[in-house]
């Protein structure tokens, strides 16, 4: 058998500085765009924009909650805030962020030079960001007093019949609902992206069981959007059809049923927050091994986890319906769907504690984020299974107990998740490594932040506090726990800050990373950083999950092992 | 220096990725097919429950010639991919254009029967989307259905117009079967309708 | 203990043979120690139980907590979801330690040479239990929520259960009593009040629950008494139920727990649970039509020939509307707006002139009336014992 020689790609020279060249060729290039790299930073970038202006939404909403009887906003402005703050945060923040990762590294990752369909990758990109602009275009075109516009009120699930002409005058609301089928067909085409490339473009000796875990999380994820975003766009066409033709599908008067807006809202809904969590747990699958210096243990039960919970996911969703008058029978099911669910991830709490078990564990920034994510996904697992008991969920249901339960999964993993991949492919996609210190500054103050208010938030929960009231009672008890929740939103703004600030400044002055500056194994640092537009001048063989590992301890190759 | 040269064995190659067509129009129908999916439930759930109004067995008629049409354009589309697949593009295009006229019929058909149901139901009764449940959801998902035929029609022209440019070559013969997987798709969905709509629920 | 303590050293002695060091002394030590200290806890654990599954009634608190259960299914529920509580408790306790203790022993250390440790990918036997026992533990978890699914939803009635209906309105409560009717000189009209349920207090021995039939006149709304019960949704188009039968007597707190527009935040519940006497007295005095009193004339000749009766049902007058809430017995309630202010003089005429003042977005219109006739108007209401 031959000798496998050490790949030497070209010195990482750092690209010519995009000042160089005049501006509007430069925002051409990047708005006619098909490369897969390029279109996974513009996806990752609009994500951010979006989750700063989701943050922003939140802010004012915590600072009219934390004292009883507020009037900073009124309750229209409020409704509005928390519509917008829902619906900004998962189809303009999550999404995007997601689909940002998937693009940017699944190529990279399986030894291809670009996506299966990169017109098709362009195409989604501007969908969804033509829709979050219709979206907030609300503000200026929708229904408001004396003509001026205003954005939808109906909350990000938009229940009917509060959606019909009857109880949501004007159009508001169908700026929510043609938002958001834009950027559904914009996800459609995202999903089939990864699942086409995935299957047919990897590269040789790429075999599915040697393909990293991020890769498989993310056309477990793509999966998903297949099957799930469907049945919200044939929602939405389906209250577009009550509102301007007149139909019933939602008509309660007219005999039509509230109850089946929300089966098929919801039977997208909870399998949209596995397309959200799953490729978090896939980047906490990647940090973790490279920074304990493992591989990750039980390669073969994660996949088999992630595709279990795949499948499991698509028949929970009445979990988010347990108070609306089921049969015993109905509930019944739905708790024993979401309990099991919670097997597979619970298997992957575990694996991930096995990875750190026994290694070398050095706690840069990414790991840092990444440990805490695991962590952070023990707790918001285990409410959920609280929340899976359906008697439970009578009283914890539609409260601040359900808002601390999901918000611990959408920041406390799955943004953390995406802060930890941020900063572990910073230094391939910019070709310089970002500053320790502020990035670990970042970390603690987001942590102390967020503990400060999704731990305390469970409180006036339990205590009785219903979601989506602008103000509540100063008789309930509930205004000191409110009061903690919102300083808390302090200190992670100023995380945030910290982190773009970092990220900027580094990209001009930070030290050059070259190909691989985490030492790690998978294929996208085996090409320089950031790396050319046909990513590969040659491939490295594949002969096992971490090839670079292969290479680079060609003594012990995982090889012998697998 | 110059990587190792190995033979990769065959077991270990992906798919080839001339497939990626293929591929990528299965992921297009599954998602399509879960849209489909809950246009059908809701017709279903609604099934007996309007109010008022026309009911499906006072009104509803099976299309045995729309039918007929679509099911035929899946066979003469069929038989263009392979004539193509042969070189044979002057018999391509008769096909294509076979299955073209066959999609159009039935296109013609949808809407004669919806001006029937809608203008000229006997007892000046009429059926439209906001007449009742019934009303609402047929339309909902034999309009859906509708479209979807609408835009493989353009598809088909498009392409037909191609080869009559002769734009259209053996070598086209995978794209073709790729546009080919939807209209079958299409054909499907119908099978799906017509048994929901038009038999079982009648 | 023993089960746990086995199963530690068999994790041990599979680890040895899969990795590529002979750590396993220290491994096996500190996971006997971890163990030996989990095990002590759990005698711990039990005396912090007992005194929170004995106490069965906490009394109305106008913080309602849904850990101050005070009616079956409410402690139904908290006995399951201390239950779960303990479960996940046991389940957390044991995985952070297993973090935390990852992220202190297995620290690269200072001075610690660049060898990668030993690659280990992963072992059947610990994959396997850390799979089986989760699959257990689902599925007590499971039997336990049936079991209190099934007692709740299908719990058979006395026959001396109360029957109310309520019905969801943007932003307002009605309560109907089907059995109880007022009878007026155009006829029968079945018992109606709004915002403030009252309900008989329920002896243990001899029950006396009270079954809710939950509509919507609307959209959708949730009836949320923490102290008393879970939530159920007020749907249109569907009939829901749901039932109490509260162990002490007093006032009890809730509110809607369905986003249901503007005002959703102010749509509050207060329950009043009486003695049986107290209840009765209630009854009988609600079953009599309105109070009729010279003095007050002029101001039910404003009610009557503004929009007023057009919106508002006063039994024994032309004032049928059902719109807003039934004011027959205004006086009766001590809130008023759906709980949001006391029910005095001073804020009847405030809401009278300018609703959005109290509750800004609800549906009851500023009525634009002259200052005497809305003087005369909240005398007349003031007299609708």
């Amino acid at each position: 058998m031959a000798e496998a020689q050490p790949i030497v790609p070209p010195l990482a020279i750092p690209q010519e500085r995009e000042g160089a060249r005049p501006f509007v060729q430069v925002l051409h290039d990047w708005i006619v765009t098909v490369d897969h790299k390029r279109l996974g930073i513009m996806y990752f970038s609009y994500g951010v924009l979006a989750l700063v202006v989701g943050g922003i939404e939140a802010s004012i909403m915590r600072a009219q909650l934390a004292f009883a009887n507020n009037n900073l906003v009124s309750p229209e402005v409020f409704n509005r805030l928390f519509t917008m703050h829902g619906t900004t945060m998962i189809f303009f923040a999550a999404m995007p962020i997601v689909f940002g990762i998937a693009n940017y590294l699944t190529p990279l990752m399986i030894g291809a030079r670009d996506m299966a369909f990169p017109r098709l990758n362009a195409w989604g990109f501007w969908m969804t960001a033509f829709g979050g602009i219709i979206l907030y275009f609300s503000f200026v075109g929708g229904f408001g007093l004396y003509g001026a516009g205003s954005a939808p009120d109906v909350g990000w699930f938009a229940y009917a019949p509060l959606t019909s002409p009857a109880f949501s005058v004007g159009h508001s609301t169908d700026y929510w609902t043609i938002g958001l089928l834009l950027s559904g067909f914009g996800s459609i085409a995202t999903g089939l992206n990864i699942m086409t490339t995935v299957l047919c473009m990897r590269g040789p000796g790429m075999k599915l069981s040697r393909m990293p875990m991020l890769t498989w999380l993310n056309t477990v994820m793509a999966f998903l959007v297949l099957l799930a975003i469907g049945p919200l766009t044939a929602a939405q066409l389906m209250l577009l059809v009550d509102r301007y033709l007149g139909g019933h599908f939602f008509d309660t008067q007219a005999g039509g049923s509230a109850v089946i807006w929300m089966h098929f809202f919801w039977i997208f809904g909870h399998p949209e927050v596995y397309i959200l969590v799953l490729p978090a747990f896939g980047v906490l699958s990647e940090v973790i091994p490279v920074f304990s210096r493992k591989p990750i243990f039980g390669y073969s039960i994660m996949v088999a986890a992630t595709v279990a919970i795949g499948f499991i996911s698509l028949s929970v969703w009445a979990h988010h319906m347990f108070t609306v008058g089921m049969t015993s029978y109905a509930n019944a099911f739905f708790v024993a769907s979401t309990a099991a669910i919670a097997v597979p991830t619970g298997i992957k709490i575990f694996n991930w504690i096995g990875t750190m078990w026994g290694g070398k564990i050095t706690f840069k920034t990414p790991m840092l984020f990444s440990v805490a994510g695991v962590a952070q996904m023990l707790i918001a697992g285990l409410t959920g299974i609280m929340l899976s008991a359906a008697p439970f969920d009578w009283q914890l249901g539609n409260s601040y107990f359900v808002i601390a339960h999901f918000h611990y999964v959408i920041v406390g993993v799955i943004v953390f998740g995406a802060f930890s991949a941020a900063y572990y492919w910073y230094p391939k996609v910019t070709g310089r490594m970002f500053n320790e210190t502020l990035g670990k500054t970042h970390f603690w103050l987001f942590l102390i932040g967020f503990h400060m208010t999704f731990d305390f938030m469970h409180i006036p929960g339990i205590l009785g506090m219903p979601r989506r009231i602008y103000t509540y009672e100063a008789s309930r008890g509930w205004e000191t726990w409110n009061l903690i929740v919102t300083i808390g939103v302090i200190f992670q703004a100023l995380g945030v800050l910290v982190w773009v600030f970092n990220f900027i400044s580094s990209d001009f002055k930070g030290k050059l990373a070259g190909n691989d500056p985490w030492d790690a194994w998978t294929l996208e640092w085996s090409t320089t950083s950031p790396p050319p537009d046909y990513n590969f001048a040659e491939l490295p063989v594949v002969r096992s999950r971490r090839p670079l590992w292969d290479l680079k301890h060609p003594e012990d190759p995982d090889w012998k092992y697998e | 220096m110059a990587a190792a040269t190995v033979t990769v064995p065959q077991t270990d190659m992906p798919l080839s990725a001339n497939l990626r067509g293929k591929v990528g129009m299965w992921c297009l129908i599954i998602a399509e097919s879960s849209i489909f999916l809950i246009f059908v439930v809701a017709y279903l759930y609604y099934a007996g429950k309007s109010a008022t109004g026309p009911t499906p067995a006072q009104v509803l008629d099976i299309p045995y010639f729309a039918s007929f049409c679509l099911f035929a354009s899946s066979g003469t589309i069929w038989l263009a991919e392979r004539a193509l697949h042969r070189g044979k593009v002057k018999q391509f295009g008769l096909f294509w254009f076979l299955t073209l006229a066959l999609g159009v019929t039935f296109l013609v058909e949808t809407g004669i029967e919806w001006d029937r149901l809608i203008y000229h139901l006997p007892n000046g009764a009429s059926l439209t989307i906001s007449t009742n449940l019934f009303g609402t959801t047929y339309y909902s998902l034999v309009g859906l259905h509708a479209f979807h035929v609408t835009v493989g029609a353009i598809g088909l022209t498009t392409i037909l117009l191609l080869t009559l440019f002769g734009a259209v070559k053996q070598e086209h013969a995978e794209r073709v079967s790729v546009f080919g997987m939807y209209w079958h798709f299409v054909d499907v969905i119908w099978i799906v309708v017509l048994s929901v709509v038009y038999i079982i629920t009648r | 203990m023993g089960a746990w303590l086995e199963l530690c050293s068999r994790l041990s002695t599979v680890l040895g043979p899969m990795s590529r060091s002979t750590n396993c002394e220290s491994q096996n030590s500190t996971l006997y120690r971890l163990a030996r200290r989990t095990a002590l806890l759990l005698p711990a654990l039990s005396v912090v139980y007992a005194p929170l599954m004995s106490a069965s009634s906490w009394g109305p608190s106008s913080t309602p907590s849904i850990f101050k259960p005070d009616s079956t299914p409410a402690l139904d529920i908290h006995h399951l979801s201390l239950f779960v509580m303990s479960m996940c408790l046991a389940i957390f306790l044991v995985v952070f330690s297993l973090i935390v203790y990852c992220i202190v022993k297995f620290r690269k250390k200072p001075g610690d040479d660049d060898h990668e440790p030993p690659q280990i990918y992963g072992s059947n036997q610990v994959e396997l239990a850390w799979t089986v026992i989760p699959i257990l533990i689902v599925v007590v978890l499971f039997l336990a929520a049936a079991r209190v699914i099934h007692a709740v939803e299908d719990a058979q009635f006395p026959p001396n259960t109360i029957e109310v209906t309520a019905t969801g309105h943007q932003f307002w409560w009605e309560f109907q009593y089907p059995a109880y009717s007022i009878t007026t000189s155009s006829g029968r009209q079945v018992l109606t009040t709004a915002n403030e349920l009252h309900v008989p207090v329920s002896d243990k021995d001899h029950p006396t629950p009270t079954h809710i039939i939950l509509l919507s006149a609307d959209t959708d709304h949730s009836f949320w008494v923490p102290q008393l019960a879970g939530k159920i949704d007020l749907i249109p188009n569907r009939r829901n139920e749901m039932w109490i039968d509260p162990h002490d007597v007093g006032h009890y707190v809730g509110q809607c727990a369905q986003y249901c527009g503007t005002q959703h935040a102010k749509m509050l519940l207060n329950v009043f649970v009486d003695t049986p006497e107290d209840f009765q007295k209630w009854v009988q005095q609600q079953k009599q039509p309105a109070v009729v009193s010279d003095q007050v004339a002029a101001g039910r000749k404003v009610f009557e020939t503004n929009a007023c009766m057009n919106c508002h049902t006063i039994t024994g007058t032309i004032a049928n509307g059902r719109f807003g809430p039934d004011l027959t017995h205004l006086m009766s309630r001590t809130t008023i707006a759906s709980g949001v202010a006391p029910n005095t003089q001073d804020n009847l005429t405030l809401w009278i002139k300018n609703p959005d003042a109290l509750k800004p977005g609800c549906l009851m219109p500023a009525m634009q009336l002259e200052d005497k006739d809305v003087t005369a108007l909240v005398a007349y209401l003031m007299s609708l014992q």
